[in-house]
Order: C-alpha cells, then sequence, then structure tokens
C-alpha cells in the first residue's frame, strides 16, 4: 500500500545571477519524492546538481543561488513558501545535515559533545542533560569507542572517521524525519569508509529515518540506498530501485557511469627508445620531518625504500592516509630531502636538495598533486600557469609560447579559449588536466603523479586515466601513480608497491595484485575496495583483529 | 560578422566595463575624491584667493561669507586658502609614507615568509623591537636629531609604519606559502623574486591593500600630532590635522574654521578606503 511520501519535489530550479549579470539555471525542473523510512541516493559528477539539490530540502540555497521555481514539501511544511524565519525552525529538528568533511563542520575550539546537542539548545528541545543522554546512544548506535567521553574531547582528538560518524550524530540528535548525507564518506580511507558506512546504515535502520544520500560514488551507494536518482546538467537522467539501476541501466549515462567503474585492464605500451637504464631508480631511500637537515630527522616517515622504475612503466604506490605515500613522491622530487639513500634518474644521481639540482634534471621529472584547487594559484589566469614553465624551462615567449598554451590545453583535451580563465572558474576535472599540462609544458620524461584522480568523481576521473594512457603512448612518459584506491592502480599501472607505515610491504605485479598479494595488510586493502553489489556490505567479513592492528584505530 | 565586431570594439571608449572590469560606484566616488584632491594638491597655490600665511581679517573664527568661503581661524586668516594650500602635505606626506611603509613591509613580509628561517627571525625580532618604540616619541628623536623637513617626516613615519605592515603581510604570505601552488613553483626551480611576486603577492594583495588604506588614517593623525609638537609641516604652512589642532578652540564658538579642516580629512580618508575596498575586478564570467 503506497504511503504519503515524506518529500515531495515538484519542477524545482535554482538560478544564479554571474557577475556579468548573466543568468544561468543550475537545476532545471527536478521530480522527485522520498518515503518514509527510505534512502534514496543522489548520484552524478561534480557540478550535476546534487548536493544544490539537497540543500534545496532544506530550504537553502548557496550563496549567489536561489530557488526560482518550483516546490519543495517535507512532512507538512511547504519549505519553498516558507519565511526565512520559519525555515530555521526547520533546520535540525525536521531536515538535517551531514556534511562531507566533518573536519571543516566541526568548530575546533569548542568540545564535541557541546556542538553535538547544539541543535537541542536553538530548539529548545529538551533539557541538556537529556541531550547528553540522547548524544551518547547515539555515539554508541554509532559504534563509536568510549561512548561515554568521546564528547569530552575536541575535534582534533578523534580520527576523521569517528569524526564523520560524529557528524550525523549531531545531524540525528534532533530527531529529524530526514537527514541529508552530502558525500559523507568520500574523503575517508577505503577502510574506514566500511565503518561509517556500516554505522550509518544500522542507525538508519534503528530509528526509521529517511534519507537523502548525495555521492558520486556508485558503489558506496550500492551499500546503503533504496533508490537511485542519476543526475546530470541540474536534470534527471534516471530513476530506479538501487539493483535495477546496478543490474540494468536503462539510460546511457548510467551505463557511462557504471562502464566508468569497471576497471580496465591496463595494457603495457612499447617505448620505442628503450634505454637500458631504468627512468628512476630508489636506493635506500629514507626520509623524515623535524630535527637538523642531513640528520636523522625526529619523526621518521620513509624507510629504507627500494624500487625501480624502467622507461614507459608505471608503478603504482598504494596504502592508507598517513603510510608515507606521498611522502616518497616529495622525497624523489626534492621537496622534502632525504636523509639517505639515493634517487637516480636515468642513471644520473639526483641531489637530495632541490637548491642543487640541475635545472634539467628538475625538467625531466615533474610532480602533480592531488588537489588542483590548491596546486593552481587562484589568483593567476590558466594561460600564464602555463606559459610560466615554458619561458622558464625553454625560454619561450610572446606568441610562441602563447600557441604552445593553446596546444598544451588541446593536447589535455581542453578549448583554448580556457586560458583567459581563473582556476576557480573551472570544473575539478578541468583543473586537474590544466594541472597535469603544466606539468607537460616542462616535457618531462616521468612524471609524478600524487593522487591526482582520488579528489575526482569516478567518470571523471576515468576520463582522467584515459588520458594518461594516450599521453603515455604519444609521448613515452613513465608515470610513479600515488593512490589509495586500488581500481585506479588496476586501471594504469604495470607494478605495485604497497606501502604501511613507511614500509614497503610488498611488490607485485597490477594484474596478480587481486589474486595473489600474500600480505595481510595487501589483502585487507583489496577486500575493502567497495563493489557494485548491494548485498557486499553485509556480506563482508573482516577479521576485527586485522583491521584493528593495520589501521591505528 | 567577426568584422563588424571587431570594429564596433574598436570604437568603444575604455570605459571598465569595456577592458572587461567591473567597477562599482562606491569605488568610483572614492577615486574621483582622491584625484579631486590630488589635482588640488599640485595647482592649490594657484587657485587659493589668499596667501597662506596672510591675516585677511580682524575678527578671529569668523563665521562662511563670500569674502571668506570657509570662514577664518584664530587669527584671522582665510581658512579656504589654509585648506588648498595643507592638501599638498596631507596628501603628499602621508601618500609618500604610507606608500614607502607598505611597499617595504610587504616585501620583507614576504621574502621573511618565503624564506623562513633564521633570516625571517631576525628580521621579526628587529621589527618587533622597532614596533615596541612609541610612535611619537620616536617622532620627536628623528627630528631633534637631523631637523625637520618634508623628506624626513615622510622618512619617519613610513619607518613607524613598517613593522606593521610587515607583520600583517609576512601572516598572510607564510599561509600562501604553504599552498602546494606555490611547492609547484619551488620544484620547478624558481628564485625567491618570482615566488613572492607572482606566486604570492596576488593572493594577498586584497587584505594587503586594506591595511593600507587604514595605515593611511594613521599616518594622518600622527602626522597632525607631529605638527602640533611643532615638528612636521613649519608654519605659517600646515597639514589639514594642524588646521584642526590649532582651530580647536574655535569648537565651542561654533566655528567653520575646525569644521572645514575635519571634512577635508573625513572626506580623504572615506575616500581612500573606499577605493580600496571596491578596486575594479577583472569580469570573469567571459563567453570567449
Amino acid at each position: 500500500m503506497p504511503t504519503d511520501p515524506l518529500v515531495t519535489v515538484r519542477d524545482l530550479r535554482v538560478g544564479a545571477i554571474t557577475d556579468a549579470s548573466r543568468k544561468v539555471e543550475i537545476i532545471r525542473g527536478v521530480d522527485f519524492d522520498v518515503a518514509p523510512g527510505e534512502i534514496v541516493a543522489l548520484i552524478g559528477e561534480s557540478g550535476s546538481g546534487k548536493t544544490t539539490i539537497a540543500l534545496s530540502l532544506m530550504g537553502h540555497a548557496r550563496p549567489g543561488c536561489f530557488i526560482s521555481g518550483g516546490s519543495v514539501r517535507v512532512g507538512d511544511f511547504d519549505v519553498t513558501g516558507l519565511s526565512e524565519r520559519a525555515r530555521r525552525e526547520l533546520r535540525g529538528t525536521e531536515v538535517s545535515y551531514v556534511p562531507q568533511s566533518a573536519a571543516a563542520a566541526f568548530n575546533p575550539a569548542k568540545r564535541i559533545i557541546d556542538q553535538v546537542v547544539e541543535v537541542t539548545k536553538i530548539h529548545r528541545l529538551m533539557p541538556r542533560a537529556e541531550a547528553e543522554e540522547r548524544a551518547r546512544e547515539l555515539f554508541r548506535a554509532l559504534a563509536l569507542p568510549e561512548a561515554d567521553s568521546i564528547g569530552e574531547r575536541y575535534p582534533h582528538q578523534v580520527s576523521g572517521g569517528q569524526l564523520q560518524r560524529l557528524a550525523a550524530a549531531m545531524a540525528l540528535v534532533g530527531d529529524p524525519q530526514l537527514v541529508i548525507f552530502d558525500e559523507p564518506t568520500t574523503a575517508l580511507d577505503v577502510t574506514t569508509q566500511i565503518e561509517v558506512l556500516r554505522a550509518f546504515r544500522s542507525v538508519m535502520e534503528k530509528t526509521g529515518m529517511a534519507g537523502v544520500y548525495v555521492s558520486h560514488d556508485l558503489a558506496v551507494v550500492a551499500q546503503i540506498a533504496d533508490r537511485v536518482i542519476v543526475l546530470k546538467n541540474g536534470e534527471i537522467q534516471e530513476v530506479g530501485a538501487t539493483e535495477q539501476i546496478l543490474t540494468a541501466p536503462e539510460h546511457p549515462y548510467t551505463k557511462e557511469l557504471m562502464a566508468a567503474f569497471e576497471p580496465v585492464p591496463h595494457v603495457p605500451v612499447e617505448v620505442p627508445h628503450s634505454s637500458p637504464k631504468p627512468i628512476l631508480e630508489v636506493e635506500h631511500l629514507s626520509a623524515g620531518y623535524g630535527g637538523k637537515p642531513g640528520a636523522e630527522p625526529t619523526y621518521r616517515i620513509l624507510k629504507d625504500i627500494n624500487f625501480k622504475l624502467e622507461r614507459g612503466r608505471n608503478l603504482g604506490v598504494i596504502g592508507e592516509s598517513g603510510s608515507g605515500k606521498s611522502t616518497l613522491a616529495r622525497a624523489v622530487a626534492g621537496i622534502l630531502q632525504p636523509y639517505e639513500g639515493a634517487v637516480q634518474l636515468d642513471g644520473e644521481e639526483l641531489k637530495p636538495d632541490l637548491h642543487e639540482r640541475r635545472k634539467d634534471h628538475l625538467r625531466r621529472l615533474q610532480i602533480v598533486f592531488q588537489l588542483a584547487d590548491t596546486a593552481l594559484n587562484p589568483a593567476v589566469p590558466v594561460g600564464t600557469i602555463l606559459g610560466r614553465p615554458l619561458t622558464f624551462y625553454h625560454g619561450m615567449k610572446g606568441e610562441r609560447r602563447e600557441r604552445r598554451v593553446i596546444e598544451l590545453l588541446d593536447m589535455v583535451q581542453l578549448p583554448g579559449a580556457l586560458r583567459h580563465r581563473l582556476p576557480g572558474e573551472l570544473s575539478g576535472g578541468q583543473k586537474q588536466r590544466v594541472n597535469l599540462a603544466r606539468a607537460l609544458a616542462a616535457e618531462p620524461e616521468l612524471i609524478l603523479c600524487d593522487e591526482i584522480t582520488s579528489a575526482l568523481d569516478t567518470v571523471v576521473g576515468a576520463a582522467i586515466l584515459e588520458l594518461l594512457k594516450d599521453l603515455q603512448k604519444d609521448l613515452g612518459l613513465s608515470y610513479l601513480f600515488i593512490s589509495h584506491d586500488l581500481s585506479t592502480v588496476e586501471a594504469i599501472c604495470d607494478d605495485v608497491l604497497v606501502m604501511l607505515n613507511g614500509e614497503v610491504v610488498e611488490a607485485l605485479p597490477a594484474q596478480k595484485m587481486s589474486t595473489e598479494a600474500t600480505h595481510p595488510y595487501s589483502k585487507l586493502l583489496i577486500s575493502s575496495v567497495p563493489k557494485l553489489d548491494t548485498a557486499w556490505l553485509s556480506g563482508l567479513e573482516q577479521d576485527p583483529e586485522l583491521v584493528a592492528r593495520f589501521t591505528n584505530r | 560578422m567577426t568584422m563588424t565586431k571587431q570594429r564596433t570594439r574598436s570604437l568603444r571608449l575604455p570605459t571598465p566595463a569595456n577592458l572587461g572590469y567591473r567597477f562599482n560606484w562606491a569605488g568610483r566616488i572614492g577615486l574621483t575624491v582622491i584625484l579631486f584632491w590630488a589635482v588640488i594638491a599640485v595647482i592649490g597655490r594657484w587657485v587659493a584667493p589668499y596667501p597662506v600665511g596672510e591675516i585677511v581679517d580682524f575678527d578671529y573664527f569668523g563665521p562662511v561669507s563670500g569674502d571668506y568661503w570657509m570662514g577664518t581661524d584664530y587669527l584671522g586668516r582665510d581658512i579656504f586658502s589654509r585648506i588648498l594650500m595643507g592638501a599638498r602635505y596631507t596628501v603628499g606626506i602621508a601618500l609618500g609614507a604610507v606608500t614607502l611603509a607598505c611597499a617595504g613591509g610587504i616585501v620583507l613580509g614576504m621574502i621573511a615568509a618565503v624564506i623562513g628561517g633564521l633570516f625571517d627571525t631576525c628580521l621579526s625580532r628587529f621589527l618587533d623591537a622597532l614596533n615596541g618604540i612609541p610612535s611619537l616619541l620616536f617622532g620627536i628623536v628623528v627630528v631633534a636629531a637631523v631637523g625637520t623637513s618634508i623628506t624626513v617626516l615622510i622618512l619617519t613615519l613610513a619607518v613607524i609604519y613598517l613593522p606593521g605592515s610587515y607583520r600583517f603581510a609576512r601572516a598572510l604570505a607564510v599561509n600562501v606559502n604553504t599552498m602546494d601552488f606555490v611547492t609547484v613553483a619551488r620544484a620547478r626551480g624558481e628564485k625567491t623574486s618570482y615566488l613572492i611576486t607572482r606566486e604570492i603577492f596576488p593572493n594577498i594583495v586584497g587584505p594587503v591593500f586594506a591595511d593600507l588604506g587604514l595605515r593611511f588614517v594613521f599616518i594622518v593623525l600622527v602626522l597632525s600630532g607631529l605638527s602640533f609638537l611643532g615638528l612636521g609641516v613649519q608654519p605659517p604652512n600646515a597639514d589639514w590635522g594642524a588646521l584642526v589642532r590649532e582651530n580647536i578652540e574655535g569648537l565651542s564658538l561654533g566655528a567653520p574654521a575646525v569644521v572645514f579642516p575635519c571634512l577635508a580629512i573625513a572626506s580623504l580618508t572615506i575616500s581612500v578606503n573606499l577605493f580600496i575596498d571596491n578596486l575594479p575586478t577583472k569580469i570573469r564570467d567571459r563567453s570567449d
């Protein structure tokens, strides 16, 4: 028997006005319902409007945007018709929100418990003692350790996964009818993600609240949602039960999403000028932070790393955050001076200190950072960003430089007109392409890719990987590819290093990774990657002792 | 089609909008008033109706009249002429000093942030020590030692306000310095001069200019303080701050002599801040 839906969205339109007074429509007429107790996932790439729709359920539009048409009804409230004052009553008690980055959503100066029960204080729902008791119950329900005392800590004293669950507790304490999850596990490691997903699912089942789960990761959504709405460019592409979307997608865009998720096995490319020397050879490399330069550092991060990377081959480095993957890239690039060991580029010794390296060495080894947001100077247009390495390494100027910038943009499949824009005006995928183009401008032989697809959604990430492969074929590059995502590494690398606490625990060919891994940590990592299967999370069995041992939790 | 488009473009006036910039009204008003005072500072000598030091009225604190547009001061001198003549001191000295102080402070602050280490520590502590000296006292000592002149005044005021500007710029630059794009530039092998001018400065320019506007106001005030002590602009010339100070007794008499210099100071300082807070911004939503 169909019940009345809890949420009714009809012909929702959200617009914005740009600084040249041009009107743009972000959401173009979206209709959907959420039944009580149902979890609906909004899925799509960045810029598809999933967060904008989720926020509009609270009657909120981000600065510069406004709800320009349609209606949103939550329970008995007509959200779009209410005044801002009345909407305030709604938030936290009827609809609540779990943000993507819990670390940014907590006030670092206040105790966690004070922030969790704040909703009850604002809306005068219950006395403080009762609210704290309720919060502690939620902590237990969310499987947080030391539920009775964890609230007394400050946000920096708990781990990222715990903080995300605490943010959920904050959203649930007001006993809302609808909870909005805005990519709550995107920033977490795979092993942590499992824990958080489990906690979310059990607490939602227990309380019977309805949820809207925003994500770009189909595999994550498969574990938690009843129904999936696929979005693109502010329009609904396909709506269906999770099972149906996963097994029998109808819309071409959904199929594309599914395809992006399937790992494409990597085929090594043949590089014509195979020199006998490896492009990169690292021997007994050790590095760390603190202490005097050159001497043994206070905090040793990398311990005795050895590997070889042949020309035209790709080496993947996987591990969780804190395993020293990025430090390895920094030590090889000379940004962090290693205190022991040697790095050889094409048989030539690289000086540990960046300032002592020859310009030619710097040029041949380029590094691309994870967050294109911070890796591109926000105050400088794209053309200047790409032009600088051209001037610096190749002495190009004026017309010639301009032409080369357009060529580079073309190489990474971006229109040349983009060179006038500032990085802030590009999408995440475009920024990452510019980031890559800057490395290409130097005409390098080896590129260190530090988690370059991790901040991107699946479709965009897959496109970047495709691009990397094409560039490798055309330019004969080699990549050192750092990632925490196994399917990404599988898709592009020939060999894989598994890192744990600054040490390489296993090295094996990428093709045989899932079958031949022997180290328990490698196995744990491989088993933690979500699968496109609604029963995966429930059926997943991991040795809790093993998890605790390797994740320091 | 493209031809006609280009032709119309070449005929357009170089207004901010046509150059791809947006410049709002508050900023335009600010700039207009600043330019007005700058022009007065240059031509004030020739448009002033009376000589600056001449006692033209037997009555003191005279009212606004046809002869004396802004009344007369405590000696019976024409305030209108004195404000026109004072413009060059206030605008010139304050602008000169604030430019020197901020330019020095910002450049040193960015260098300290980029180089860091011992250099940063030494420079920071030295400028902290300088900051510890009371500004007026410092001014008195300098003027007593080398005598007063416009150059000395500008340099003294610049030295007084440099440490604050340095602290501010360094704090901002340290944050920008940790960003990945600066690391990328370092990994490319860039020199310090490139790092500070191209990577860091564009990202701190907004707050730094806002700070410059505030510092300008402070300098106008300290300048008038120095003038009051007889160490600033020498009589019969006077900067605007000095005009307010010397006519302050007229306040109880409701004399225009104290009101008009105040208005002049207010209009200039508010305009500088209006302009700086509303600098032209590039229109970023371009279709081509």
